[in-house]
This record gives structure tokens, sequence and C-alpha cells, in this order.
């Protein structure tokens, strides 16, 4: 895995709002009124890294990503 | 050069116009794209348009070294796309140029915001300088085929096919495409998304069509203001161009004028000029006006001081705001301007693509928010302050710039309006309420 810093994106058309992502890592993502996540901008932390990872792989509609870079 | 440019000045003698905006500098037309026009007021046809401006200058750009050459002469020219984002055009041609395989050149005409006409008025008055801008560009990115595209019953649709038909074969296979008259279907991944799937909404902001655009090629998308200026470019050189203008926003700029206005309309003006000086060449103000809207549906309210803004990238940016589509809506006094953004609001919320929640829901919310401060009174604030927080929210989470620019919108309007905000929520009767809308929101759905 590299150590190049992550950062967590919603793609969002394909978000529905299942709000999985906020169950599995509260610390970066809350939700809006309807919602959707808001999520934290910036590098992920690194004692978030795994769980930032698994939420990612429970996304139903796969909208969340760890992107490289901005 | 003197023939692709006059200038015509517009003396400045009368007295101050009857409103807070005053006319301080001398207003000045410069005519580069809307020149043929200006001579004869007639469109330009294949024959007019050659004696003035000389065949496409391709045959200065022999090659892919001839492309280079080109791409770096818009380099130097400074020239920002005018289809709202003001981006360098060099960069778009540089990164499509880049590309491998076949690419694609997609022309937008589309104008989807109701404040401006200034692309279709371009188009119906220089179809052929568009065309050149078109055929230029196809060259210097290396695309064979380009498509140029309209929105459906554009009164410019028949110059264009007339200016096509006269061209005969052109370099570039070139085909013009009806787009639905959709706010956000003109935007460019919109755009790609229609001709490859028939499907008008925005797909996200990655990958980028100069990456793969259309059928998968890397793709230009490049509004037609800009392609015409890049055509005189390429016939007059980077100096020339650079001749009006400022650094940072070199040129002329077509700019639409519209609301309280004595003289609505299309104006080619030199980029810079200041914001009171451009109402005045369109009559100057029609009555006392309180608040001007730049950039579009989706722009921002400014207050009568900025009569002295410079209309430039770097001038708009000083007030905090951007050009974005070039238009300028003046609001009289004897206004509402609560009620007029919420109007907008609610069309801006209709013509959500309907794809992103953050747009989806937060358009309407918003949109309702602003109809009751207009409608109600707020003792308690609390209509005022949902609407922060979701103004707070909103931006950055839809896969086009839709969102953002209804957010600008209403958050502008909280601060230009402050005081008839105040005066809605405390309850005292606004006088204006109930009077003629000066937006121009289409009508035609119930609002």
């Amino acid at each position: 895995m590299s150590r190049q810093a992550r950062r967590l994106r919603v793609e969002p058309i394909t978000c529905h709002a299942h709000g999985i992502c906020r169950e599995l890592l509260p610390e970066l993502v809350r939700l809006d009124e309807w919602g959707y996540p808001i999520v934290e901008d910036g590098p992920v932390p690194a004692v978030l890294r795994t769980a930032a990872r698994s939420a990612v792989r429970a996304c139903p509609t796969l909208a969340l990503r760890l992107d490289r870079g901005h | 050069m003197s023939a692709a440019q006059e200038r015509t000045a517009v003396t400045v003698d009368a007295p101050a116009p009857p409103s807070g905006i005053a006319v301080q500098s001398a207003a000045r037309e410069v005519r580069r794209l809307v020149a043929g026009w200006a001579n004869t007021g007639m469109p330009a046809g294949l024959a007019e348009h050659r004696r003035r401006y000389g065949p496409v200058p391709i045959g200065a750009f022999p090659g892919r070294g001839g492309a280079a050459r080109l791409i770096a002469m818009v380099e130097r020219s400074g020239l920002r796309g005018r289809g709202g984002g003001g981006f360098p055009t060099a960069r778009k041609l540089a990164a499509v140029a880049a590309g491998r395989g076949p690419r694609t050149v997609v022309a937008n005409g589309c104008e989807g915001d109701p404040t401006s006409t200034k692309d279709r008025t371009l188009m119906e008055l220089a179809p052929h300088l568009v065309i050149d801008g078109i055929e230029l560009a196809a060259h210097a990115v290396g695309a064979t085929d380009a498509v140029l595209c309209v929105h459906e019953r554009s009164t410019a649709f028949p110059a264009l096919v007339d200016a096509l038909r006269e061209r005969g074969p052109t370099r570039t296979a070139m085909r013009i495409v009806e787009v639905p008259r959709r706010y956000v279907a003109s935007e460019e991944t919109a755009l790609v998304n229609l001709l490859d799937r028939s499907d008008p909404r925005p797909r996200g902001r990655l990958p980028r069509p100069t990456e793969r655009g259309v059928r998968g090629r890397p793709t230009l998308v490049d509004n037609v203001e800009t392609l015409a200026h890049l055509a005189l470019i390429a016939s007059n050189g980077d100096a020339w161009f650079r001749e009006v203008g400022t650094v940072e926003s070199p040129g002329t700029m077509l700019v639409t004028v519209g609301g309280a206005v004595n003289d609505p309309g299309v104006y080619e003006i030199e980029q810079g000029t200041p914001l009171g000086a451009i109402l005045h060449m369109a009559g100057g103000p029609l009555v006392p006006v309180q608040a001007v809207l730049v950039g579009g549906l989706g722009g921002t309210w400014l207050g009568t001081e900025a009569e002295t803004m410079p209309f430039s990238h770097e001038g708009a940016r000083g007030r905090g705001t951007a050009l974005g589509i070039a238009s300028v809506i003046a609001l009289p006094v004897e206004a509402c301007g609560i009620a007029e953004s919420a109007r907008v609001l609610r069309y801006l919320a209709g013509e959500s693509a309907s794809q992103c929640g953050p747009c989806m829901f937060g358009l309407p919310a918003i949109a309702h928010d602003m109809t009751e401060l207009a409608a109600r009174p707020d003792r308690a604030g609390q209509v005022a302050t949902r609407l922060r927080s979701r103004l707070a929210v909103i931006p950055g989470r839809g896969a086009c710039a839709h969102p953002d620019g209804a957010v600008r919108l209403a958050a502008s309007t909280l601060r230009v309006f402050a005081e008839d905000v105040a005066r809605h929520t405390a309850g005292r009767a606004c006088p204006w309420i109930g009077q003629r809308y000066w937006m121009p929101v289409p009508t035609g759905q119930p609002r």
C-alpha cells in the first residue's frame, strides 16, 4: 500500500444515500439533512486508513473512493 | 488589421443617469467579432466574410509543426474561454492535441443561461467566423470531425445551416446537433453524454473530455465565441489581440446587458471596461437601479458600488465574484431582490438533472427558504438560519457546477439585500412584492 496521502471522495451521481459510510467511518463522514454524505476534506489520517478502506468496500453503489493526491 | 477592428467612441456628455449608477468613464465599443455586421447591418455572407478576413489561415500553419505554432500563438494571446469558466484556451488545445488516436471538436453554442444571448447573436451575425474558428481549432488539435451544438429551436440554426451549405465541403467534417433546452444540458460533459448516449445530463468531472470525450476520443469542447476569437487571433496575431483588454483578460468580450436599461442587448466590450460604462453603453438605467446580477442566473448580485468594477476576470475576482457567462442584469430600486432571487432559485431547482442528492434535494430546499423569506415574516430568524446552514453544505458536492451557481446566487442575495431581508423577517411590508419580475426566467411551466 502506497504511503502517499489518500483522500476520501464521493461520486455524487452514483451515491444513493445508503449512509453505510457514515456508520463505518463517523470520524470523517457526516450526513446532510437528506442523508447524503459530507466527507472531511484533506488526507485520511493513518489511523483511519483501514476503516476508510472498509467503508469504500461496503458502499453498495461503489460511490465512495480513496483517491491519491488532490 | 484595421479591417478587422473598428473603434467607436461613444461620447459621454449626458447628465448623470437617474440612479445610483453614475458613469465615470467613456464607454467604448471595440468591434472585432461583430465588425462585419456593424458595417453592413447584415449578417456577413461568405463573400463579404472572405473580403473582410481573407481565407481561413490554416495555410499559414501547415502540418503538425504549424498546429503547434498555432497553439503557441493562442497561448501568447492569453485567450480565455467565453463559456463561463474562463479557462486558458491554449491549455485545453494542448491537452487534446497531446491525446492519442482520433480527436473531436465540439463547438458549444447552446447558451443555456436565459440571461445570455451573445452566442446566438454571434452565430446569427458572423456564422462564418465561428466556423473558421472550428476549422482552425480542429487543425490545432488534429481533429478530423467537429460538432456544432445549438439549442433546439435556436434562431441561429438557419444562419448556420446556410453558412455551412454556402461553404461546401470543409476540411473538417462538420455537423450541427440540436440540444434540449435545459439549463444543464450544455455543460460540457452533458454534451459528450448527449452525443454518445442521447442523454443530455452531466456525467461528472472526471475524466475530462480533453482526455476522454465523444466516443472515448480526446475532445475539445469550446464555446463558439472562444472559437471566433481564435479565428481572429490566427489571422491577426496575438499582439493584435492584446491591443485591447488587460494583461490577464486580453481582447474583447461579448456581454449581454438586460433588466432595467434603455437598450438591452449584446455589446462587444474591451475587457476591463467598468461595469457602469457597460450599462451606459446599453442606454443607461431605465429607472433607478439598486443592484446588478453579474454572471448569469447562477451568478452574483452586486450593489451599485460595483459600477467601478472593471469587467475582467481579475476585476470580478476583486469583488469576490466571477464573470461567468458574461451577462449583466440591472435590477430597479422598485423591485424585491428576495422575491426575484426566489423565483430564479425555483427555476434553477426545476432545471436540476436530478442525479446528485445535494442538488436534487438541496436546490428545492433553498428555493423554498428564499420564497418563505420573501413571503412571510421570520421573526425568530428560523428560515434565514436554515437557509444559511444549507448554503454552507451544498457547494462542491454535485457532478457539475449547477448547485454551486444556485448557492452563489442565494448567498449574494442575503448579502446585497441584507436590509430587505431584515425588513421582511421583521414582518414590515415590502412595497415591491407582487410587482412585475425583472429576471429573465423562462415561463411555460409552473414556478
